[in-house]
Parts: structure tokens; sequence; C-alpha cells
């Protein structure tokens, strides 16, 4: 009995072997692209059905198929294998499963070729549509989209499972016996999805973070090819573009937040981006400060003060703007921007006592704002007003009906800070800043140069009742909110104030003969110390 | 030769008990049609082909597919209602068995009557369950989806063991190993019955209804 197989047979078996393999990774992409599958049954055959199953050839996969197998077929040792991973769109991956069509040694020389093993790789195809609905990356390729998008990958040679994860499982969709040796297609699938989600945990704590992609190590002895894995999806890619927008504003809005701790740039930095985010509260509400950064705000800006000794000079004479009124924007505590005057109210003794120590950075504002626009009064751009708006709005989150806000009611601290239109303020007291030597931060400069070129200078202001969270009616002489004003503006800290600084280092240095003096008199006494530690 | 039998158990809720007997059954229909066969001369014939089509359970965590014929649909459809119905009107209990029948048609000589040698029997037995509250309901949607693709591996199992089939039939005998009355797909022969058991576990109810898919009446 002739045991080799006929020509006719070899072409005929290998033409399977080689159809049935491209189908198999249609079968494998199309169950990944997150659409319900639906072909026609047709009772006229044609002749491009092959297996008598009518499974669409999209074109890409084909190719991707044909690249990878290069002209072999599955053999012995030569596996074809579909990687199926999932990428997020913040760029983290993770492999799901690898579908693998082996071939192995136990060959069955009796079975017909092209009856009996023709419709049997036509039975394990329609296997292997079922069982592609049943393993857990078919649950997640159909919610594919914003959030991650499932990619897949053909190689051909060694199956290579160790991006699975631990725990993976296997499972074996069914085997066709030829002349040649066995056809075994399988898949192992990774169980451990939790995985996925530390990491993502893991990655998103960093704002600026680089992503160290670990996960796609290329396994050592297969060349991976340089596209690693192709999307299992034909829309257009708007949703990535989506989704890396949407990673984009994140990351502006963790910037704004970034800079709570000084609130006038915070708000200039408001005013750079576009308008669409100033309508929205919730960024804004973003910058809801506690009370103790009110603190940190002024040494923050006095710490800075020392970089720009030159500014100094000049902050002096700016510092007088009084027929300028200019705003300082001061974050509130009722989680938005409270636009305060950056002048002391006649009539609150408390807030006159407070606002000179104030002025570093209030005066630095309005250096800031000076040095960028001249002093100039500008029109308010469409931000700023979109700003003052919201600002309006914020008073109507007072926990007040509104009849108290209006400025008629004077039993109220601040009364005179009830909303008010958006007209110039010319007379009112809060205007004037008081004298203090100041010079703006560099940063804020650079922030209010920033916010000049997209909105110009703003000289009205809004006043806003400053009423602070959670606080009880104001008819306890000391309650939280006049705590608060009155610890807001603490006076400079000398260590930090320039002058004398720069008088200490210059102590320092006229102070250094004389010490290095005295310690080489005493140089026996520190050489016997030394000694006696060792 | 000897008939494969293979039991499928399930447990599910009422409301599940349809799409749970429409994903198995199908899957099995499945791996159990061809496409329609044209017989040309010199004894050789061509096959059609057989379109497939996603279908989503609305009450179970779960997808399959099933062919794509409509006629083979409202068919076992149409069986499965009424196993339900039966099922339901049984009592609180409410266990069942469907069984899927694949058999072969032995014509016999005249006065007797064809014979039907089955060759795959799939019995699917039921166990329907109350729940209590929408979270237990919750977990049982995804349970019994775990389960049904449990299930569905193990027919895929039985299935690619590639153990007896039929003989490919000519053109006279086909009718006698596939059923050719639908338009665009070609099962084996095959029938639905169901079996309801009461509480005690015997089948009392002695209804046993035949839903015969090959040409009962002669």
């Amino acid at each position: 009995m002739d045991s080799d197989l006929s020509p006719q047979d070899k072409k005929d078996l290998d033409k399977f072997i080689k159809f049935f393999a491209l189908k198999t990774v249609q079968v494998i992409v199309q169950a990944r692209l997150g659409e319900k599958i639906c072909t026609r049954s047709s009772s006229s055959p044609t002749g491009s059905d092959w297996f008598n199953l009518a499974i669409k050839d999209i074109p890409e996969v084909t190719h991707e198929a044909k690249k990878a197998l290069a002209g072999q077929l599955p053999g012995i040792g030569r596996s074809m294998c579909v990687e199926i991973s999932l990428k997020t769109s913040e760029g983290d991956s993770m492999e799901l499963e690898t579908w693998c069509l082996e071939m192995n040694e136990k060959c069955d020389k009796d079975i017909k070729v092209s009856y009996t093993v023709y419709n049997r790789l036509s039975v394990l195809l329609k296997s292997l549509l079922a069982i592609t609905r049943v393993t857990p990356a078919y649950k997640l390729s159909r919610k594919q989209g914003h959030d991650y998008v499932i990619l897949y990958r053909i190689y051909f040679g060694e199956v290579q499972l160790n991006g699975l994860g631990e725990g993976f499982q296997t499972v074996r969709v069914g085997v066709v016996g030829t002349p040649v040796g066995t056809v075994t297609l399988s898949c192992a699938y990774r169980t451990n999805l939790a995985f996925m989600s530390n990491r993502q945990f893991e990655r998103s704590a960093p704002i600026m973070g680089i992503i160290v992609d670990h996960f796609v190590d290329p396994p050592c002895g297969v060349q991976r090819p340089a596209n690693v894995g192709h999307p299992c999806n034909y829309r257009a890619p708007d949703e990535d573009d989506g989704g890396l927008f949407a990673g984009v504003q994140d990351s502006q809005e963790v910037c704004t937040t970034s800079f709570s701790t000084s609130p006038p740039s915070q708000c200039v930095c408001t005013l750079s981006p576009s308008p669409s985010k100033l309508s929205k509260p919730l960024p804004l509400d973003s910058l809801q400060l506690p009370v103790a950064p009110g603190f940190v705000t002024h040494t923050l800006y006095t710490s800075r003060l020392n970089y720009h000794p030159p500014a100094l000079a000049g902050a002096a004479d700016l510092s007088h703007p009084a027929a300028n009124p200019n705003q300082v924007l001061h974050a509130g505590k009722e989680g938005g921007v409270v636009l305060v005057p950056a002048h002391p109210h006649a009539a609150d003794a408390h807030l006159t006592a407070e606002h000179p120590p104030n002025t570093p950075g209030s005066s630095g504002d309005d250096d800031g704002m000076s040095q960028s626009g001249e002093g100039r009064s500008v029109s308010p751009s469409d931000p700023v007003e979109s700003l003052n708006a919201f600002t309006r709005k914020i008073g109507a989150f007072v926990n007040k009906p509104t009849t108290q806000m209006t400025a008629a009611n004077l039993d109220l601290p601040f009364a005179a800070f009830a909303p008010r239109g958006l007209d110039s303020e010319e007379n009112d007291p809060m205007v004037q800043p008081p004298d203090s030597p100041a010079c703006p931060s560099p940063l804020q400069a650079s922030l209010h140069s920033q916010g000049s070129e997209s909105s110009g200078q703003q000289d009205d202001f809004v006043m806003v009742d400053f009423r602070p969270a959670f606080s009880k009616d104001d008819l306890l002489p000391m309650d939280l909110g006049t705590f608060y004003r009155e610890f807001q503006n603490p006076p400079q800290l000398a260590s930090l104030s320039l002058h004398i600084s720069s008088q200490s280092m210059a102590d320092d240095l006229d102070s250094l003969p004389e010490k290095l003096a005295l310690y080489e008199k005493n140089i026996d006494e520190f050489d016997a110390f030394v000694d006696m530690l060792q | 030769m000897n008939c494969r039998s293979e039991v499928l158990e399930v447990t599910v809720e009422a409301r599940q008990v349809e799409e749970a007997m429409l994903a198995l059954l199908h899957t099995i229909l499945l791996h159990r049609s061809t496409g329609k066969f044209h017989y040309k001369k010199e004894g050789t014939y061509s096959i059609g082909t057989v379109g497939t089509m996603d279908i989503d359970c609305d009450f179970i965590d779960f997808s399959f597919v099933r062919v794509s014929s409509e006629e083979l649909d409202r068919v076992i459809r149409r069986a499965v209602s009424e196993f339900k119905d039966a099922l339901g009107n049984s009592g609180s209990d409410g266990m069942g068995q469907i069984s899927l029948e694949f058999y072969q048609k032995k014509k016999s000589r005249w006065p007797f009557s064809d014979e039907c040698i089955p060759w795959e029997v799939w019995s699917i037995k039921v166990n329907v369950v109350n729940l209590a509250n929408e979270q237990e309901r919750q977990i049982c949607r995804e349970k019994v989806g775990e389960k049904l693709g449990e299930k569905v591996i193990n027919v895929v199992e039985v299935i690619n063991r590639h153990e007896y089939l039929p003989k490919m039939p000519t053109q006279s005998e086909v009718d006698n190993v596939f059923d050719t009355s639908l338009k665009d797909v070609q099962p084996y022969l095959y029938k639905i019955t169901y079996q309801i058991t009461d509480s005690l576990g015997t089948s009392v109810s002695t209804t046993m209804r035949r839903l015969i898919k090959d040409t009962l009446a002669l």
C-alpha cells in the first residue's frame, strides 16, 4: 500500500491547510472586532467559500497572515499564532489570549484528504466560531472603544505564552488528523485580568510620568515584527483621539490644580485655556483650597521675591496704582474663585490691618499686571468675562437667599462685597493697595503675560461675599470666617525678606575672616576632639 | 452501531430557560448542519454555504453563534417555547430535560414503517430556580453565562472527537440522512423531545411531545 500521498492529494492537503490557517485568523480577528458578525447562508455554492462556511475575508488581516506565514505552512515546530491583546488609551497593554494552530507528528494515513479532512476542517472552523465567543476576551472586545482597544498580532514559529500571566487557561478547540500530521487548534487565555487594573493605578499616579512599557518585552528567540499589534477594529481613529484628548485635558486640569498654592496664578491659568473650560464649574471647583494654603500662598510669593531683585525697585513705584484698581484673584474657600479687591475695606478695621501684609502678593499681582500691561485699562475679553460671569455665579453658590446678597443689608460683614455688576469700581475703597516692598514672582509674571495675551487686563472686579464653608452665622465674635480673614495675611518672615537676607549674607561674608582666625587658634582643641572620636 | 449519548446539565432561572436552550441547541446544530447539497451528474455533489450569526442573550451574560437560517431558528424556538411552557406549568420545582436526537432513517419494506436509528443524542437537563432579589439575579446572569460557556466547550470537545457520522448519501438516500426541508441549510435529520419531571424525580407526566422534523407523514 502506498503510504505516500498522491501528488494531487498532497497538493490539496497543502491548500486546505493554508486556507484553513487564513480562515482561522479571519475568524479570530473578526470575533474581536467588537461587533456582531452576520453572514448569509447560500444554497448555491460560490467558489470562494472555503470549507462551506461564509467567512468574510478582511484584506488587511489576510495580508498580515500571509506576511507572517511567508509562504510556509504550519508544521511540526512551526505554529501559527494569533495573539490578542488589549491596549488602554493611556498606552498600557496586556496580552489576553493566544490562539495556536499547530501540527504534530501523529499521522492518519488512511484518511481521505479531499473529503474527510475537508469536512473535519470545516467542523473545526465552526467550533472555532463557537469558542471565540466563550473566552473572556470576547466580552472585553465587545466593550472596546474609548477606554481601550483590542489588538491582534500574527506570528509564526514557537508559541509564546509568557505574556498571559499566571494561571492562564487553555481550551482545545479541536484536532483533525491528516496523512502528514494532526492539526491542533487551541487557545490559551489569561485569567488574571485584575492585574491590569493594578497597573493602571500605578501608571496614573505620576502626572507627567514616563510610561515604561515593560509588558511588551520581545520574547527571546522570536523576532517580533516592527508593528507590534494591529487594532481589531476598523473605525476611524477618532476614538483614540478622543481618548487622548481627554487625557490631555486631564493633564491640563491637573496642571491647573497643581497651582493651587498660588491662587492668582491659578486663576490666570484658567484664563488661558479655552473658554469652554471656564464655563464648566468643575475645573474651577478643583481650585478649592483649604484654609492652610492661604499661608502657603504668601510664603510662595515671598520666596519667589528673592529671584527678582531688579523688579523690587520698580515695584515700589507701581504699588500704588490709585487710579488703577487692579484685581487680585484670590481663591476662596467656597470651592471657586473669589475675586477680592486688592485693597483694604474702609468699613472693616480687621481687613485694613490685614491687607498691608497681604500686599506682597497683591501688589505683586498688580505689578505683574502692570508690568505686562503697563497699567492700561483693557476691556475684558471673552474668557475674563466668562470668568467674571462665573464668579458671579459663585456668589449664587453662597448659602444665603439672594436678598441678603444685596448691599442694602449692612448688618453682615462684607455686605459691600455683595456681587455687583461689571462696572468699573473707581471709587471703591478697596481699590487702594497699601504700600510695601513687593515684586512679582516670576511665576506670576510669566503667567500674567500669558493671561494678558489672551485675555488682556481687567480694571473691574467683582466682589463676592466671603463666606467660608461650613461656618455658622456671623453672630459670634470670632467665627471661622473672621479667623481666616485675620490670619490669612501674616507678616512676612524676616528671613525671607530680601534686604534682610542680603544683609545677613553680607554680614556673613564680613565675619568670615574673624571666624577663620578663631578656628585656627583653637585648632588643637579640634584635633583632640577628632582623635577622641577615632 | 452504538448511539452516542451526551448529557449536559444547567441550572437557570425561569426567564433564562429559553435563551439557555437556544444557545446550546443552536451550538450543536451549527456543527451538525452543512450547506445544501446539489447533486450533479456522475454522483458528485456540491455543497452550499452556511452563514453564521452572533446572538446576544438578554437574560444571560452570554453570546453564541448560530446558523443563519430563519427557518431553522423558528423551528428550534417553537420547540424550546413548548418546553419552557411545560416547565412552567409543571409546578414550582421546574425540572425537565430537552433532548436533541440525530438519527438516520432506514427504509424498510412495506408494511413496516421506516426505522429511525439514532446515532447521537444530546440531553440537556434543566433545573429551574427562583431567586429572591435583584443582586442574586445579577450574579445568576453571570454565572449562567460562564456555565453555558463551559457547556459549549463540552459540546465542541465531543464533536471534535470525530466519532461516527453517517456516510455521505447518494442523491436517493439523502433524505434518510439529512433534513432537506429547509431552503438554505441542511442539518442532519433530528428530532427534539422533552420530558418534565416533577418534584419526586420521576417522569410522572407522560407528556412526551414529539416534534418530528423528518417526514412523519407517510
